[in-house]
């Protein structure tokens, strides 16, 4: 099961967005800062992380992605911007984000988004799977052998 | 008379000979004649058979007999030409005998015309009864009488001014000739007796004022250039700052754009997922089998609707004072405009007021930003709408103008005043009611626009309408 996570400082915006991606059998859960989006990262795993930009009070968008990069560096970031801070979305890019949408948000272009993260998510993850299988696949019969 | 003696001369064919001679060096001489002291004809050479004829009785005979010379006035005489003579007197064995000549008086006038000079010059010659001897130049002829005072002249050479019936003033000059007999006189008008000298003045008088006249024309001329130059240069300086007056309103415009559309972007955000999430609920059963779920809908689309609208203003706000990346589409901009009119449509027939199309049809496909173009077409027309109020006409026309599509928006609403022409496209000018408009409008399209390589303009007048044209350029998309 994927999960995402929502941080956006407005508690209607991102409550809604959580409904409306849960209505769609996604598990998602929202926060509404920075600093509550880190703590709960250290507990759990998330795949897809929509973050907002702009969020004045406390850690902004920015820093929240780098905090991010460092917990979970496999999970996929979308950046949520205003249109000013496109170069900032852009910036974001090349710090690790993987996509960023305008806001107000076309949430079918949201959930396209939200797919192309995941495929990316999951075949990095596949990648990572089939490299372990084929580190203990070295000596299966080594295994065999001493059974 | 001292070559040839009497005897010699009074003989027919010696006298013809010496004529002959003499009429062949000079001209004017008439005929020779050779008088006894009788008075009797004895030889004649001429034209005229006048051998055998007395002039005993003659007064002229006498004189010259008794005075040994005599020159006769000019007379017509029976030859009926001008002409005076010459006789005079010799001895021959103690008896006196004459030698006649007639002379044609044309040669006097020949030689006195050398001094009629300049324009009003005049010279001739008038015996002491006033009578002309040659013809003079201007007013009389010859042997008519002249009205010369012949008083005025003393011996010698006299000059007098003498008044003209035309108020002029003439210089007359007059010497005695033939003892006392002839008066040569020689005329001129004031004034005209430094002709040469006149003309000479009068030349170098053309010269300087013609070459004033040339001197003043140039430096008129460079002096207009220059100030056209100037004219044109204070003209473009006051464009440039007119310009930069221009890009430090947009500027700061920018800057409250763009905070005033990240405040709007956030609770636009909210409403467009709100309603977002509430179509998500419609799509549940219970909900569908309510009798008013057609309405919820529907009001629930237009919600979207707008937030998109909205979304699209606040982003061409933020766009404003920043370069925007625009996405070049494949533009029909008679389709752009049927779109926009269709959003348009039920404002305008709630008012009465009636759009009509005029598109050219086959319009070349544009590589331009559909959206955009939207935005500034519903501007543009919204607008109209409001200028015209109600019950009115708005025309839309589409034409193809060698490389540019030119759109024009054309109402007939109350026009714009001449002072605010220069204005509309100014950020925040409205002349609608508070509230109606903030004056963005006119502002953002001009932006677009000028974006996209196109030009907006307007003309109007008051109580002529107005009408706004947008001149796209041709961008032929790549494929």
């Amino acid at each position: 099961m994927f999960r995402i996570l929502v941080v956006d400082d407005e508690v209607d915006f991102s409550e809604t967005i959580v409904n409306r991606l849960k209505k769609r059998k996604l598990d998602a859960i929202g926060v509404t800062s920075g600093e509550e989006a880190v703590a709960l990262l250290k507990e759990q795993l998330f795949d897809v992380i929509i973050l907002d930009i702009k969020m004045p009070v406390g850690m902004d968008g920015i820093e929240t992605l780098l905090e991010i990069k460092k917990i979970q560096p496999l999970a996929e970031v979308l950046l949520l911007t205003g249109h000013a801070s496109v170069e900032t979305s852009i910036e974001g890019m090349k710090l690790g984000a993987f996509d960023y949408c305008l806001k107000p948000l076309k949430f079918e272009e949201l959930l396209q988004k939200i797919g192309a993260a995941f495929e990316k998510k999951s075949a990095h993850d596949k990648k990572i799977r089939d490299a372990k299988i084929q580190q203990l696949g070295r000596y299966p019969n080594k295994v065999f052998d001493q059974d | 008379m001292d070559t040839h003696t009497f005897d010699y001369l009074k003989q027919q064919e010696n006298l013809n000979r010496i004529f002959k001679v003499i009429s062949r060096r000079t001209d004017g001489l008439i005929d020779l004649g050779v008088i006894d002291s009788a008075g009797q004809h004895l030889a004649y050479a001429g034209p005229y058979n006048l051998k055998g004829l007395n002039y005993f009785q003659q007064a002229w005979f006498n004189e010259v007999m008794t005075k040994g010379k005599y020159i006769s006035n000019v007379y017509m005489g029976y030859r009926q030409l001008q002409h005076f003579v010459i006789a005079v007197r010799g001895y021959s064995n103690g008896r006196g005998w004459i030698l006649r000549a007639t002379v044609d008086s044309n040669i006097f006038y020949k030689l006195v015309r050398t001094a009629q000079t300049g324009k009003s010059g005049d010279a001739y010659i008038i015996d002491k009864n006033g009578i002309y001897q040659t013809a003079p130049r201007f007013s009389g002829k010859i042997l008519g009488k002249s009205n010369l005072d012949l008083t005025l002249f003393g011996q010698g050479t006299t000059v007098v001014d003498k008044i003209k019936a035309d108020g002029k003033t003439k210089h007359v000059a007059g010497t005695w000739l033939k003892n006392n007999e002839w008066l040569l006189v020689i005329t001129q008008d004031v004034g005209d007796e430094k002709g040469g000298l006149l003309t000479t003045r009068n030349t170098e008088i053309i010269i300087i004022v013609f070459g004033c006249l040339a001197i003043i024309l140039t430096t008129f001329f460079v002096m207009r250039i220059i100030f056209k130059h100037l004219e044109e240069a204070e003209k473009g300086i006051s464009e440039l700052n007119e310009q930069l007056i221009q890009s430090d309103k947009m500027a700061a415009l920018g800057k409250m754009a763009t905070g005033i559309a990240h405040e709007i972007n956030n609770p636009l955000a909210i409403i467009g997922e709100k309603a977002g999430w509430m179509q998500d609920l419609l799509d549940e059963e219970e909900f569908q089998e309510s009798e008013n779920f057609k309405e919820y809908e529907q009001s629930v689309n237009k919600i979207e609707e707008h937030v998109e609208r909205a979304r699209k203003i606040t982003h061409n706000m933020l766009g404003f004072a920043r370069k925007m990346e625009h996405r070049l589409d494949d533009v029909d901009i008679n389709n752009v405009l049927n779109q926009t009119l269709e959003l348009l449509q039920s404002h305008a027939q709630t008012n009465n007021i009636e759009i009509s199309k005029d598109f050219q049809s086959e319009l070349p496909i544009i590589a331009s930003d559909q959206s955009q173009l939207q935005q500034v077409f519903l501007n543009l027309i919204n607008n109209a709408i409001d200028a015209v109020e109600k019950d009115g006409l708005i025309e839309v026309k589409t034409r193809k103008k060698d490389s540019q599509i030119v759109v024009t928006i054309k109402d007939n609403g109350p026009g714009i005043a001449e002072e605010h022409l220069k204005k509309v496209f100014d950020p925040f000018f409205t002349t609608k009611e508070t509230g109606k408009g903030i004056g963005l409008g006119l502002s953002v399209s001009y932006t677009i626009t000028k974006k996209l390589g196109g030009t907006i303009k307007v003309e109007s007048k008051i109580s002529e309408g107005a009408v706004f044209s947008v001149k796209l350029p041709i961008k032929i998309p790549e494929k």
